[in-house]
C-alpha cells in the first residue's frame, strides 16, 4: 500500500465521516436532550437534499445561499413535525414504540410527498464554481469539494462546541438532557426548547443533505439509506453523546473506506458488524465511561 | 331480562366466524388475486400476532423480526431451488427448527442488554442478515432473489395450498392464544410490567424473555415460509428492516393489548395497500397519515378503541337500568 493510496483513502473516509457526524449529531442531540428517537431524521436530510436541488439547480441561486436556505427550511418542517405530532405523544405509557411509530409515519409521508413533488427519478446537484476540480499535493490529487466538505465539518463542530459549552440556550439544552423537570421548574420553557432543538438537528440534517448532493445521486430513498448509517454512529458513540457521534463517524467513515478498497463486495457488512460488536459489549457507547448497568 | 351470553361463547363464535369467512374465501373469489390477498392477510396476520406476544404482551420492542421471516422464507426458497420441489415441505420444518436455534443463540445476546439496546441490536442483526443474503449473489440470488419457487404435488393448485396455509396460521394462531392467557402468559405480562416483582416472586425474567423470543420467531419463520409458497418467490426485502416496521405498524393500529389486535392490523394495512395502490401510488403516503392519526388521537388501536367503546356502552346501559 503506498503513502498516495492510503492518503486518498483516508480523506474519502473523512469526507463520509463528515456527513454522517453532521446527521448523526443531530439525532444523537434529540436523542440526548429529549429522549426521542427520531427515525425520520433521513429524510429530513433528504429534504434538504431536494431543497438543495430546488434551489440551486431549477431557481439558481447561489450554492452557499442555498445550503444554508435548505437547512432552514428543513429546520422548519422539523419544528412542524415536533410542534404538532410528537410533541402530542410525549409522556405516554410505551412511548419509545410510539416514537418510533410516529417518526415512521413521517419517513412514510415525507418520502411519498417528495415523490409527489419531484418526481421518482434521481436527481443531481453541480459542484458549486471553484471547487470542481482536485487540488494536487505532489503528486496526491485530491477532490476539492472534498476537502471543502471536510472543511465545513470542522467548522460545524467547533461552532456546535461553542454554543453548548459557552451560551445560555446550549447550557440549557444540556441541562435539559439531565433532568427536564428542574429545568422546567426554573421557569424554561423546556417544550419550546425542545422543538428548537429538534428544528436546529433537523436543519442541520436538511444542510447536509444539500451539501452531500453533489456527491451522491438526490433520490427518494436517500433517507432510508441514511438513517441507518447515522444510527450506527449515534449508537458507537453512545446514544446522546455529541463527541460520541463524532468519534463514531470517524470510525465508520474510516472502515468503510478502507473496507470499500481492500474488500469491496462485504464492505457494507462492517458497519453493521461493528455495530452489533459495540452494542453487545458496550451499549452505552465506545467512548463512554462505563456505567453500573441497570436491569 | 335478555338472554346471557357468556364471553367465551362470545369468543368462539367470533372464532368460528373468521375461520368460517376464510374457508369461503375460495368458493366466492372471482380471480386469484383475491385469493393471493387472502393468503397475504392470513400469513401477515400470523406474523403480526407472534411479533406482538414479544412487544404488546412482553415489552420487548425488537426491530429485527423480518430475520426470522426472511431465514423461514430463505430455507423453503433454496432448499427447493437446490434440492427440488419435494423439499418443500421438510424445508418449512427445517426452516422453523432453524429460526429456533438462531434466535436461541442471538437471544442470549440480545436479551442480555435490554431496553432500547435491544432494539437496536435486533435491528443490527436484522440489517447484517440482510446484507448477507443481499452480497451473495452466487448463493442467493442477491437483489434478484429466486423466482418460480412451485410447492410440489397437488399442493401446487393455489386452492389447496390456501386451505393448508388456512389450517396451518389458525392453527398456530390457536396455539399462541393459549399460550397468551396460560400461566406462562400472565408471567409475561408481568415482565413487561414490572420486571423487578417477577424475580421476587420467583420467577426467571431473561429465561422467559428469552422462551418468548424464540417462540416469536419460530411463528415468524413459518409466517415467511408459507409466504414463499403464495408469491412463489423470494427476495431480500424480506430481510430489511422496513419488514420489521411493517409488522410494528401492524401491531399498532390494531392495538398492542389485544390478542387479535395485530391481526386486525395486519387485514387493514394489506387491504389499505390494495385498495389505494389500485387508484394511486401514493399509498404509503395514505398508510403513513392513517397512522399518524391512530397514534396521535387512538393509541389503543381500532381493536382496543373498539373494545373501550364496547365498554362504555355497557356501563351506560347499566347507569341507565339503575
Amino acid at each position: 500500500m503506498d503513502f498516495s493510496f492510503f492518503i486518498t483513502q483516508t480523506i474519502s473516509g473523512l469526507t463520509m465521516a463528515t456527513l454522517l457526524f453532521l446527521v448523526a449529531s443531530g439525532l444523537t442531540l434529540i436523542f440526548g436532550v429529549g429522549n426521542v428517537f427520531n427515525f425520520a431524521h433521513g429524510s429530513f436530510y433528504m429534504i434538504g437534499a431536494y431543497f438543495g436541488y430546488q434551489l440551486v439547480a431549477v431557481w439558481e441561486i447561489n450554492f452557499w445561499l442555498a445550503l444554508v436556505l435548505a437547512g432552514i427550511g428543513a429546520g422548519l418542517v422539523g419544528m412542524l413535525a415536533e410542534a404538532l405530532f410528537l410533541r402530542r405523544i410525549y409522556g405516554r405509557p410505551n412511548e419509545g414504540g410510539f416514537q418510533i411509530l410516529l417518526t415512521y409515519c413521517f419517513i412514510l409521508i415525507i418520502d411519498d410527498v417528495v415523490k409527489l413533488v419531484w418526481g421518482t427519478e434521481y436527481k443531481s446537484l453541480p459542484r458549486p464554481h471553484g471547487f470542481t476540480g482536485a487540488v494536487n499535493f505532489g503528486d496526491i490529487f485530491l477532490p476539492a469539494y472534498n476537502l471543502l466538505i471536510i472543511g465545513v465539518g470542522v467548522v460545524v463542530v467547533v461552532a456546535a462546541w461553542w454554543i453548548l459549552a459557552r451560551t445560555r440556550p446550549g447550557k440549557i439544552a444540556r441541562a435539559a438532557a439531565v433532568d427536564r423537570e428542574m429545568v422546567d421548574t426554573l421557569g424554561v420553557n423546556v417544550p419550546l426548547t425542545m422543538t428548537l432543538v429538534f428544528g436546529i438537528a433537523t436543519g442541520l440534517g436538511g444542510m447536509t443533505g444539500a451539501l452531500a448532493a453533489p456527491l451522491r445521486t438526490v433520490t427518494p430513498g436517500a433517507g432510508i439509506e441514511v438513517i441507518i448509517d447515522s444510527l450506527i454512529v449515534v449508537v458507537l458513540g453512545g446514544m446522546g453523546n455529541f463527541w460520541g457521534a463524532w468519534l463514531g463517524a470517524i470510525l465508520i467513515g474510516e472502515v468503510n473506506a478502507f473496507a470499500v478498497a481492500f474488500l469491496p463486495k462485504w464492505a457494507s457488512l462492517f458497519s453493521f458488524l461493528v455495530m452489533v460488536i459495540v452494542l453487545i459489549f458496550k451499549p452505552e457507547g465506545l467512548f463512554a465511561p462505563r456505567q453500573v448497568r441497570k436491569v | 331480562m335478555t338472554m346471557k351470553i357468556s364471553r367465551t361463547n362470545t369468543a368462539a363464535a367470533l372464532w368460528c366466524l373468521m375461520i368460517i369467512g376464510f374457508a369461503l374465501v375460495p368458493v366466492l373469489m372471482t380471480s386469484t388475486y383475491q385469493l393471493n390477498l387472502a393468503c397475504h392477510v392470513l400469513i401477515w396476520g400470523l406474523f403480526a400476532v407472534a411479533f406482538n406476544m414479544l412487544w404488546g404482551v412482553t415489552g420487548m420492542l425488537s426491530f429485527g423480526q423480518a430475520l426470522y421471516y426472511g431465514l423461514g422464507a430463505y430455507f423453503v426458497g433454496l432448499m427447493v431451488e437446490y434440492l427440488g420441489r419435494a423439499w418443500y415441505l421438510p424445508a418449512i420444518g427445517i426452516g422453523i427448527l432453524a429460526a429456533a436455534l438462531t434466535a436461541f443463540l442471538l437471544g442470549l445476546i440480545v436479551i442480555r442488554v435490554g431496553g432500547v439496546y435491544f432494539t437496536m441490536l435486533t435491528l443490527a442483526f436484522g440489517q447484517l442478515a440482510w446484507q448477507i443474503m443481499f452480497k451473495w449473489y452466487e448463493f442467493t440470488g442477491g437483489d434478484d432473489g429466486i423466482q418460480g419457487i412451485i410447492p410440489p404435488g397437488i399442493l401446487a393448485n393455489p386452492i389447496v395450498y390456501y386451505y393448508g396455509l388456512l389450517v396451518l396460521v389458525m392453527i398456530s394462531i390457536w396455539m399462541l392464544k393459549r399460550m397468551a392467557y396460560s400461566p406462562f402468559g400472565l408471567i409475561l405480562r408481568c415482565v413487561r410490567q414490572n420486571p423487578e416483582r417477577v424475580r421476587f416472586l420467583g420467577r426467571r425474567v431473561r429465561r422467559n424473555q428469552l422462551r418468548v423470543y424464540i417462540i416469536s420467531s419460530l411463528f415468524a419463520a413459518l409466517a415467511g415460509s408459507l409466504m414463499a409458497g403464495v408469491d412463489n418467490s423470494i427476495h431480500t426485502d424480506m430481510f430489511f428492516w422496513t419488514t420489521s416496521g411493517e409488522v410494528i405498524l401492524m401491531s399498532v393500529l390494531g392495538g398492542l393489548n389485544q390478542f387479535f389486535g395485530p391481526f386486525v392490523g395486519a387485514a387493514v394495512i394489506i387491504m389499505i395497500e390494495d385498495i389505494v395502490g389500485a387508484w394511486t401510488e401514493y399509498w404509503s403516503l395514505i398508510i403513513g397519515t392513517v397512522i399518524l392519526v391512530m397514534v396521535i388521537a387512538f393509541p389503543k388501536g381500532l381493536v382496543g378503541e373498539l373494545h373501550q367503546l364496547k365498554l362504555r356502552l355497557t356501563q351506560l346501559r347499566a347507569r341507565r337500568s339503575q
